[in-house]
C-alpha cells in the first residue's frame, strides 16, 4: 500500500529542549495510523508541524508522495489534513450546519443558501453513519454528538486525512465504543486516520499500526496486532509498567466522611448536586464516577468549602464541616487533590519549595514571628522530593511552572499525603499523565488507603475508577445513581448508570446513618 | 539563557534601545546626541565634560531629589502588583500624604525630633487610608481597583487644593505659609554639601522602605501570601489564604509608600503646602519605574535613578538647544521596549539558536 502522509527525519528544535528527533512517520492510505507516547514525548509537536502551526527544522513531508512546505493550517486544509481537536472548537448557539459552513458559507447571490449546506451535511452524516441532525443547536446536543460535527467538519472540507488529537477523553464507553465504529467506517470510505493517544487499550482496538515516541524519538512502529498492549506500554515508557494496582482487599472501619443531603448550585445558578448522600469508610476508597458535567466539580467544592452549599451536611468525623472555612477545614483534617492542578494545586511562579508550604508557611519551623525561614522549608521540600520521587531540575529551587505535569501531579499528592489527613479528596489524579506517573500515584493513594484514610476519587476515567476504587458510587445529573463494589461491576454497568439509564442501590433521600451503611454494604 | 540574567539583561537591553531611539531623534533634529549625553552625565556626576571639566556638586544632589518621589511611587505600584493589583492610585495616595504632611506641620507643635517622625507617620497613614478604599471596594464588591484608583486620584487632587486654599489660608492662593523647621528634612548642611541643592534627608525614609518593601515581600509570611494571590488568586485561596484581606492590606501599604512621598516632597524639596494647578506626574512616573525595575526593590532603584536622572538632565539638555521633550521620547521607548521584552527575548533567542545551527553545520 502507498504512504500516504511521510514526514521523513523531522527535527525540531525548542530552547533547550528538542521536542523532535530525527523522527519519521510514514501512514498508509486507508488506514488507522496511531501515535502513542508519555506527555512531551513530542506528538503535538509533530502534529503541529504536519498541520502547518510550526516549521520544522530538519526533515520534509511528503503527501501522496509529493514533497510539500506546510507553511500554515490553511495549506494542510488545502492538502486534505484536518484535525479534530481535544477542545471542541465550536459556536454553542449556532445549529450543526451554520458551525459546518463558518468560514467557507454557500452563497446564492449575497444571502446564504443554508437549505444547500443542510443538504450536504446530511449527505455526509449518512454516508459515514453519523446521524448528527443539521438542524439541532450545538447546546442541545450531546459532547459525543458535537465531536461529531468537529468531523463533519473535517469531512464538509474534503479531508482525506484526519488527525484526531485524544478523541475520547470526553466520551462516555458507549460514546467511545461508537466513535471506533465511526472511524472504521470512516476508512472504509476511503479515509485516512491519524490518531494521537496515551490510551492502549484503544489502540488496540482500532488502530492498525502504531508509531511509539519517547522523549522525541521514535522507539519503533509495530503492526497492532501483533503488539500486546503491555509490549506497547514497556516501549512508551522504556520499562516495564503494571496496568493494576497490586492492592489487598479493603479492610473498611467507621465511617470518616459523611455527606447528607446536600445540595450546591452550580454557576449556572441550578442545582448542582441534588439531595446527595454518601459515606466513605476509614480504610477504603469510594470511586465516584460519572460523565464530566454531572456534579462532580460542585461536589468537590463544596467539600472543600470552595462554593456556598444550599442545604446539607457534611461531616467529618463527628464535625459537621459546613460552617468551617477552607482553612479550618485542612486543619481539622481534609486533605484535597484539586482536579485542575494548575489553576488550584500550584502557584505556578513560586517554587517547589514555597508550593509544600502552602498550608502551613506561617507554621513553626517554617516561619518563626512572622519571618520567613528558608532553610526549614528548604529541607521540608528536600525530604519531600526524595520520599515522593519528584523529578525537577533544580531541586527544591525549580519553580513550579517549568517542572512536566507529572511531576507537578507528584508534588500535590506528596504536599497533602504528607499532611496526613483523615479524608482525601482526590480529582481526576491522573488526567494527562503518562502510564508510568498513573501507577505511581494509584499505589500511593492505596498506601493512604492502607494506612486507614477514607479516601473520595473522583475521576472520569472509568479504567481508574474501576482500578483503586473499593465502591463505586455513580453520579447523574446531580444525583447518586448507583452503588456498587468495584469486583462485581464492569464498564457496561457503569456506563449504562453514567447515561441514566439504570439505577442501582440508591441510597433513600432521608437516611438514618444505619440504613446508609447497611446500603453500603449491600452494594 | 539563565531566568536571573534574563531578568537583569532585558531591563539592560530596553533602556539602551531607549537611548539608541532617543539619539536618532537628536541626530535627525540636526544635533549632537553627544550634547545630549554629556547633559545626562553631567547629572549624575556634576561633571561638565564638555566645558573644561568643571565640578558642580549642586547637580547630584538635584538629581537624588528628583529621584526619591519616583523611587516611592513606583515602590507603590510594584507592591500592589505583587499581589495581582493594578493600582494607578499613587498619584492621589501622594496628594493625601503631603496634605497630611502640611497638616502635621502647621499645626503641631513639637521638636524635630517628634515632629519629622510624626510628619512623615500622617503622610504614610493617609496615603494607606487612600490606597485602602479601593482596596476594599475591590475586596467587598469586585470594583475594579483600575476604575476607584483613577477616581480617587481626582477626589484627592481636588481635597487637597481646596483644603490648602480654604482651611491652611494660602499665602497667595498657591502655597501655605512655611512649615517651621522643626518640620523639615531640609538641612543647611546636605545643602551646603551639594553646593546649594535642594538635597535633604528625604533619602533616609527612601532607603527604609525599599528595605521594608524587599524585607515584606521577600522575607515575611505576610508577603508570602502576597505573592500567592498576586500569582495565582485561585491556588491561594484554596490553601485557605484570606485573599479578601491581603488585597486590602496590599493596597494600604501600596499607599504608605506613596503618602510617604507626598511628605518627602512637602517638607524635603519645599517647606510649604502647594496648591496645585495639575497633578506631577510622580505617580505615573512611579508606574514606569516599577515596570522598569520589574517589580523588585533592586531594580526600582535603579530604575528610579535612571529616570530621576533623565528628570534632572532635562533644563540641562534644554541649555544645549536639545528639546526637552527628547526626555519624555527616551523614558516613553524605554518602559515600550521593556513592555516588548517578550519579543526582544524571542529575537535573541532566534539568533541564539542560528548561531548554534550554524556552529553544529560546521561541525559536521
Amino acid at each position: 500500500m502507498a504512504y500516504i502522509i511521510e514526514m521523513l527525519n523531522i527535527t525540531k528544535d525548542f530552547p533547550g529542549i528538542r521536542a523532535n528527533d530525527n523522527i519519521t512517520l510514514q501512514v498508509e492510505e486507508h488506514s488507522i495510523h496511531a501515535l502513542l507516547g508519555e506527555n512531551g514525548a513530542g506528538k503535538s509537536t509533530l502534529m503541529s508541524i504536519l498541520f502547518g502551526l510550526y516549521q520544522p527544522d530538519a526533515g520534509k513531508i511528503r503527501i501522496k508522495g509529493k514533497d510539500v512546505r506546510v507553511t500554515d493550517p490553511n495549506v494542510a486544509t488545502r492538502l486534505g489534513i484536518g484535525m479534530v481537536h481535544q477542545h471542541f472548537k465550536l459556536v454553542h448557539n449556532f445549529t450543526v450546519t451554520e458551525n459546518i459552513i463558518l468560514g467557507m458559507e454557500p452563497r446564492k447571490g449575497p444571502i446564504i443558501d443554508i437549505r444547500a449546506a443542510e443538504q450536504k451535511v446530511e449527505a455526509i452524516s449518512k454516508l459515514y453513519g453519523l446521524a448528527v441532525d443539521p438542524r439541532a443547536k450545538i447546546e442541545d446536543i450531546s459532547v459525543g454528538m458535537q465531536q461529531r460535527v468537529e468531523i463533519l467538519k473535517m469531512l464538509y472540507r474534503d479531508a482525506e486525512m484526519l488527525i484526531f488529537d485524544e478523541p475520547t477523553a470526553v466520551l462516555t464507553p458507549q460514546e467511545i465504543h461508537e466513535l471506533m465504529h465511526i472511524m472504521r467506517r470512516l476508512v472504509e470510505e476511503g479515509k485516512t486516520i491519524l490518531l494521537i493517544t496515551h490510551k492502549l487499550k484503544e489502540i488496540k482496538e482500532v488502530a492498525d499500526i502504531c508509531t511509539v515516541l519517547r522523549r522525541g524519538k521514535v522507539v519503533g512502529t509495530v503492526k497492532v496486532a501483533d503488539a500486546s498492549e503491555e509490549q506497547m506500554a514497556e516501549m512508551m515508557v522504556g520499562r516495564e509498567v503494571s496496568f493494576h494496582v497490586a492492592k489487598g482487599p479493603a479492610q473498611p472501619k467507621e465511617v470518616m466522611l459523611r455527606i447528607e443531603n446536600l445540595n450546591v448550585k452550580n454557576n449556572k445558578g441550578v442545582l448542582g448536586v441534588k439531595n446527595l448522600s454518601l459515606e466513605v469508610r476509614k480504610g477504603e476508597v469510594l470511586g465516584l464516577c460519572g460523565i464530566d458535567g454531572n456534579g462532580q466539580t460542585e461536589l468537590v467544592q463544596a467539600l472543600t468549602g470552595l462554593t456556598r452549599i444550599e442545604s446539607g451536611k457534611i461531616f467529618v468525623g463527628d464535625t459537621d464541616i459546613t460552617p468551617l472555612s477552607i482553612k479550618a477545614r485542612t486543619d481539622l483534617g481534609l486533605g484535597h487533590i484539586p482536579e485542575d492542578r494548575q489553576k488550584h494545586g500550584l502557584v505556578l511562579d513560586f517554587t517547589l519549595s514555597e508550593n509544600f508550604v502552602i498550608h502551613n508557611y506561617y507554621e513553626k519551623p517554617y516561619a518563626h514571628w512572622g519571618i520567613l525561614n528558608p532553610k526549614a522549608i528548604r529541607e521540608n521540600a528536600d525530604r519531600l522530593i526524595r520520599e515522593f520521587d519528584v523529578r525537577s531540575g533544580q531541586g527544591g529551587d525549580t519553580p513550579a511552572r517549568s517542572m512536566s505535569g507529572g511531576n507537578q501531579q507528584k508534588a500535590i499528592v506528596a504536599r497533602e499525603i504528607d499532611r496526613s489527613p483523615k479524608v482525601l479528596v482526590v480529582a481526576q489524579p491522573t488526567r494527562g499523565l503518562d502510564v508510568g506517573a498513573i501507577e505511581y500515584i494509584h499505589k500511593r493513594i492505596i498506601a493512604e488507603r492502607d494506612n486507614d484514610k477514607a479516601i473520595l476519587l473522583v475521576s472520569l476515567e472509568l479504567d481508574e475508577i474501576l482500578d483503586v476504587s473499593d465502591r463505586i458510587a455513580v453520579i447523574f445529573n446531580g444525583e447518586i445513581v448507583g452503588i456498587v463494589n468495584a469486583k462485581e461491576t464492569d464498564e457496561n454497568e457503569l456506563g449504562l448508570m453514567m447515561a441514566g439509564s439504570l439505577r442501582k442501590n440508591v441510597p433513600p433521600a432521608r437516611q438514618s446513618e444505619t440504613s446508609a451503611s447497611v446500603q453500603g454494604r449491600n452494594a | 539563557m539563565t531566568k536571573r540574567t534574563e531578568k537583569v539583561l532585558m531591563p539592560l537591553i530596553a533602556v539602551f534601545l531607549g537611548f539608541l531611539l532617543g539619539s536618532i531623534i537628536v541626530i535627525s533634529t540636526g544635533r549632537s546626541p553627544v550634547s545630549m549625553f554629556s547633559a545626562m552625565i553631567r547629572a549624575v556626576t556634576g561633571i561638565d565634560l564638555v566645558n573644561g571639566m568643571s565640578f558642580n556638586p549642586r547637580y547630584i544632589g538635584e538629581f537624588i531629589i528628583q529621584s526619591m518621589p519616583i523611587i516611592l511611587t513606583g515602590l507603590a505600584f510594584a507592591f500592589a502588583s505583587r499581589t495581582g493589583l493594578f493600582s494607578i492610585g499613587a498619584e492621589g495616595q501622594l496628594m493625601v500624604g503631603s496634605l497630611a504632611a502640611t497638616a502635621v506641620s502647621l499645626l503641631v507643635v513639637a521638636p524635630a525630633a517628634v515632629h519629622v517622625p510624626l510628619v512623615l507617620l500622617a503622610a504614610l497613614l493617609a496615603g494607606a487610608l487612600w490606597g485602602g478604599i479601593p482596596g476594599l471596594l475591590k475586596a467587598r464588591f469586585n470594583v475594579h481597583e483600575v476604575v476607584v484608583t483613577i477616581m480617587m486620584n481626582y477626589i484627592a487632587f481636588h481635597l487637597n487644593n481646596f483644603t490648602i486654599l480654604n482651611v491652611f489660608g494660602s499665602v497667595d492662593r498657591v502655597k501655605t505659609a512655611f512649615f517651621p523647621q522643626s518640620a523639615l528634612l531640609k538641612d543647611p548642611m546636605l545643602e551646603s554639601l551639594t553646593n546649594g541643592s535642594r538635597l535633604n534627608w528625604g533619602f533616609v525614609p527612601v532607603i527604609l522602605a525599599l528595605l521594608a518593601f524587599s524585607f515584606i515581600i521577600n522575607k515575611t509570611t505576610f508577603g508570602y501570601s502576597l505573592r500567592a494571590v498576586g500569582y495565582n488568586k485561585e491556588a491561594a485561596r484554596y490553601a485557605g489564604m484570606k485573599v479578601n484581606r491581603n488585597i486590602i492590606l496590599s493596597m494600604m501599604i501600596a499607599g504608605a509608600f506613596a503618602g510617604l512621598a507626598g511628605a518627602v516632597i512637602t517638607n524635603g524639596t519645599f517647606n510649604f503646602g502647594r496648591a496645585l494647578p495639575a497633578s506631577e506626574g510622580y505617580g505615573f512616573d512611579g508606574i514606569a519605574v516599577a515596570l522598569v525595575g520589574a517589580n523588585e526593590a533592586s531594580g526600582i532603584l535603579f530604575a528610579g535613578l535612571l529616570f530621576g536622572m533623565l528628570k534632572a538632565a532635562q533644563p540641562l539638555m534644554q541649555s544645549q538647544g536639545i528639546p526637552k521633550e527628547i526626555v519624555g521620547i527616551i523614558q516613553a521607548s524605554i518602559v515600550l521596549f521593556v513592555a516588548m521584552q517578550y519579543g526582544i527575548k524571542m529575537i535573541l533567542d532566534k539568533l541564539a539558536s542560528k548561531k548554534n545551527a550554524s556552529a553544529e553545520g560546521g561541525q559536521e
